[in-house]
């Protein structure tokens, strides 16, 4: 017997595809599980809308869906309603230990320049904040490239969104 | 579309922005691998995915009214019909001066568009544009960066006359009192505009390119 809490175990399981080291649930862009008898409705949300990895995503929900006997259907929620405040503590945590810093808390008015470029990020190699901005844009959409002037290498930093 | 309701009054509008999503992102891929440094290779690369995400939802939210798929869309119409403003059409590969003036213009002109969906009464639609301000904050914040750069470097004039040049096609991205939001954020006063009555010469060998394994082999998928 399928149950949402069944399912939100086996979601829990399935790996970012570009970020393996995090889980599509520590991610936060699982929004919701709904279960009736066979049938198991997921609301997922993509970090980014030209996240590449969008549909291996889907595919991966499903076939985990089906593991546990349920009938997957996937909605995408494209809106404003999700952010990068929603990874969870565990999922920060297991990024800054693969040399990712997490994102910065969102603000009403949206990021800037000015706050790219300031000293407030953290490496999550060393933790010196004397880093600085090399790029906005990284090897994915929703990743920026950082360099630590303390420990002397670069890193990537989640974009907030 | 269902069989009672009329068309949005805002379909024209999103698919106009579909387009010159995905033709502008087709544009910018032109730099993957060969801007003039690596740092300037990837961001490009990534806005033009950014682009493409961003058309692909869309093409999507139109086609769910309109019967269709984002795909088809995207790439079963004749060129004639594609919406996009002459500004994005213009392959501008190899003149990254010319390049900046028009991610500076688009990206200052594209903040003006999403601002105003998001107010729209079609749910999705505002939705929709709120995730995307969010994403294009971090490419006006990387224009903005470039086009200062310029302004101050001893590149400076070939920028300004870049800037000059585009600007009436600039302007052809929005009508009525958006176009004047853009001057006022632009610091330039209103020309006659190059609007999207007709395309550039340049549209048809990029929709050539641009379509041409979806012509090949139809239903083709990887």
């Amino acid at each position: 017997m399928v149950s949402a809490e069944r399912v939100w175990e086996a979601l829990a399981d399935v790996p970012d595809p570009e970020i393996p080291v995090i889980s599509l649930v520590d991610l936060g862009v699982v929004r919701d599980v709904e279960v009736d008898e066979e049938r198991v409705r997921v609301e997922f949300t993509p970090t980014f809308l030209g996240c590449p990895a969008v549909d291996v995503m889907r595919d991966r929900m499903e076939e985990a869906v089906r593991a546990l006997g349920g009938e997957p259907q996937i909605d995408v929620v494209l809106d404003d309603s999700w952010s990068t405040d929603r990874i969870t503590p565990e999922g920060r945590r297991k990024l800054r230990e693969s040399g990712f810093a997490p994102p910065a808390p969102r603000e009403a008015a949206g990021p800037t320049l000015v706050q790219l470029q300031s000293h407030a990020f953290r490496c999550p190699y060393c933790g010196s904040t004397d880093t600085r901005l090399e790029n906005i844009f990284g090897p994915t959409p929703c990743r920026s490239i950082r360099w630590c002037a303390s420990c002397r290498q670069p890193f990537e930093q989640f974009k907030t969104i | 579309m269902s069989a009672q309701a009329p068309p949005r009054p805002e379909l024209d509008v999103v698919l106009a922005f579909a387009d010159d999503e995905l033709i502008l992102g087709w544009r910018d891929s032109e730099w993957t691998g060969i801007a003039p440094f690596l740092e300037e290779d990837v961001a490009f690369s990534s806005i033009a995915q950014g682009e493409i995400g961003h058309a692909r939802a869309l093409y999507e939210l139109a086609a769910a009214e309109l019967g269709t798929d984002a795909d088809a869309l995207a790439f079963d119409r004749s060129p004639g019909e594609y919406r996009c403003a002459p500004l994005v059409e213009l392959r501008l590969v190899h003149d990254w001066a010319g390049t900046i003036a028009r991610h500076w213009l688009y990206e200052t002109a594209d903040g003006v568009r999403v601002a105003a969906l998001i107010e729209s009464d079609w749910p999705e639609l505002a939705g929709l544009a709120a995730k995307m301000d969010r994403e294009e904050a971090y490419h006006r914040m990387h224009a903005q960066m470039w086009a200062e750069r310029l302004r101050s470097s001893a590149e400076r004039e070939r920028f300004e006359t870049a800037v000059e040049e585009l600007w009436p096609a600039a302007l052809g991205l929005l009508e009525g009192e958006q176009r004047d939001r853009l001057c006022e954020l632009v610091g330039r006063e209103p020309v006659e505009a190059i609007g999207r009555d007709e395309h550039t010469d340049e549209l048809g060998p990029l929709w050539d390119e641009m379509t041409m394994v979806r012509r090949s082999v139809p239903g083709a998928a990887w």
